[in-house]
């Protein structure tokens, strides 16, 4: 009890003194992660809704590759991305490795299964509410696609949220690729592994706390500001 | 002038797990006002309707209409017996397919401020439509489907669950969209409302059609016995 007491007093102490390091790794926890949430949603939004109204061929084997992705080990995320941007590899010419950029796109791959798998689960019931009405409006696909996240946004929410949280809260992936750097990749989440490995874990505990504030700070944030539903006024 | 018949049905025929639900059927529609179709349950009512309107496909035999498939689309509009609400505000629910169809914003505002005064739903307009009661949900769903000024107007069981206040409204709006020039094809299980608002009458029996008549003759001497059972009240098998 009391190294969890001597943690959540060194988090008070560091959000207190306003730590110029915990600041810098706690903006790029955030970039990192709200990058990567922006991409992985422009892309998961439209294939979830795609898949909820198409009907194609190997349509079910699609899905279920898609929700299989979900379960993605971060590490071999990583050690892919890392192959793929490291000098010998096919994309090491872009010189990524060991940037934030890579970290981004690691999370990038292990967030969008998990957002287009729970945007498709939610838009296939919003799409069996609305396919009569849609199809008589001869609408095009784009426009059904468009309707139904428009009209499910608050549900989609939840999507975006769950990958948000994935993303905050991975290491194993943007350790390898990100390389823990100090001041160039480090994050809340490699550095708490970081001073677990040294045995400071009054000042690890601390950021854990940190990055659970963050997360529930974000999440409120974004539910707040998307808020559409006022007094029963829409 | 609209050319007669504005739509033919050929052979059509509507299967579903390898059963017939509707047809063989030919079929030709014409005229405007209003066009019952009537029927017991599971005479393929809906379906044909569906079938006009091009969203159940037919799995043998043709639908031809005297325009355009493109432009005969783009001249319709439907209304679901279960009024289908966008989760939006009443006033998104109406620009909605204005939108679609790249109205101006200007005109959009003009169109759904008429339309939202008359079903009465001006003091609702920025409520979601979700919310609205059965009647008020109803009145939306026709003032959608007429905010795009359709040729051709199809109705499935508008009036099914509503009031007699609710149902009059109804009423009156689709005699005056008939007065400025849209054809209706409704279904409708009420046969006072059939007496009220028929030009023509469909009378459908086990996915054909058994008669077709204007609606003077159908109502006082049907001539098949399906019709004439019907119209008696008598529980037709």
């Amino acid at each position: 009890m009391s190294g969890i007491w001597a943690g959540m007093v060194e988090a008070f102490l560091l959000v207190w003194s306003l730590d110029a390091d915990l600041i810098d790794i706690t903006l790029r926890s955030l970039k990192v992660s709200l990058s990567a949430l922006v991409i992985a949603c422009a892309v998961a939004l439209p294939l979830g809704t795609w898949l909820a109204i198409r009907r194609f061929r190997h349509r079910r084997f699609v899905i279920a590759t898609l929700n299989a992705l979900m379960g993605l080990p971060p590490v071999v995320v990583g050690l892919i991305v890392y192959l793929l941007l490291s000098r010998a590899g096919p994309f090491g010419v872009l010189d990524l490795l060991f940037t934030p950029t890579a970290m981004i796109i690691a999370q990038v791959i292990i967030i969008t299964p998990l957002i287009a798998s729970i945007t498709h689960q939610a838009m296939r019931e919003l799409w069996s509410e609305y396919h009569d009405l849609l199809i008589s409006l001869n609408t095009t696909h784009g426009q059904r696609i468009t309707t139904l996240i428009w009209d499910g946004r608050r549900t989609l929410m939840t999507a975006a949220l769950a990958g948000f949280g994935r993303a905050i809260g991975e290491v194993g992936a943007i350790m390898i690729v990100g390389g823990n750097i100090d001041h160039v990749t480090r994050v809340l989440t490699t550095a708490i592994a970081l001073e677990t490995g040294k045995g400071d874990f009054a000042l690890a505990l601390g950021l854990g706390v940190v990055l659970i504030a963050l997360s529930l700070c974000v999440n409120l944030t974004i539910h707040s500001l998307s808020r559409t539903e006022r007094e029963g006024r829409w | 002038m609209r050319r007669d018949p504005f739509v033919q049905l050929q052979d059509v025929v509507v299967k579903r797990r390898a059963k017939a639900v509707l047809g063989p059927m030919n079929l030709e529609l014409s005229g405007g006002g209003f066009t019952i179709v009537l029927g017991p349950n599971g005479a393929g009512k809906t379906t044909l309707l569906k079938v006009l309107h091009g969203v159940e496909r037919v799995t043998s035999g043709s639908v031809t209409w005297s325009v355009s498939d493109k432009t005969a689309q783009q001249g319709q509009a439907y209304v679901f017996q279960s009024p289908v609400m966008l989760r939006r505000s009443v006033r998104a629910n109406l620009a909605y397919p204005l939108q679609l169809l790249g109205v101006s914003k200007a005109e959009i505002a003009e169109r759904v401020a008429h339309w939202g005064a008359r079903i009465g739903l001006s003091a609702v307009l920025d409520f979601p439509a979700p919310h609205l009661s059965g009647g008020e949900q109803q009145k939306l769903a026709l003032a959608r489907a007429l905010i795009r000024r359709p040729d051709t107007l199809f109705l499935d069981e508008p009036c099914a669950n509503l009031d007699g206040r609710s149902t009059r409204e109804i009423e009156d709006i689709l005699c005056e969209a008939t007065q400025a020039g849209a054809r209706i094809i409704m279904t409708t299980h009420d046969l006072g409302q059939a007496r009220r608002l028929a030009d023509r009458v469909l009378f459908l029996n086990k996915g054909q059609v058994e008669e077709q008549a204007h609606a003077d003759t159908f109502f006082i001497a049907p001539k098949s016995s399906g019709a004439t059972a019907f119209l008696n009240g008598d529980i037709i098998e």
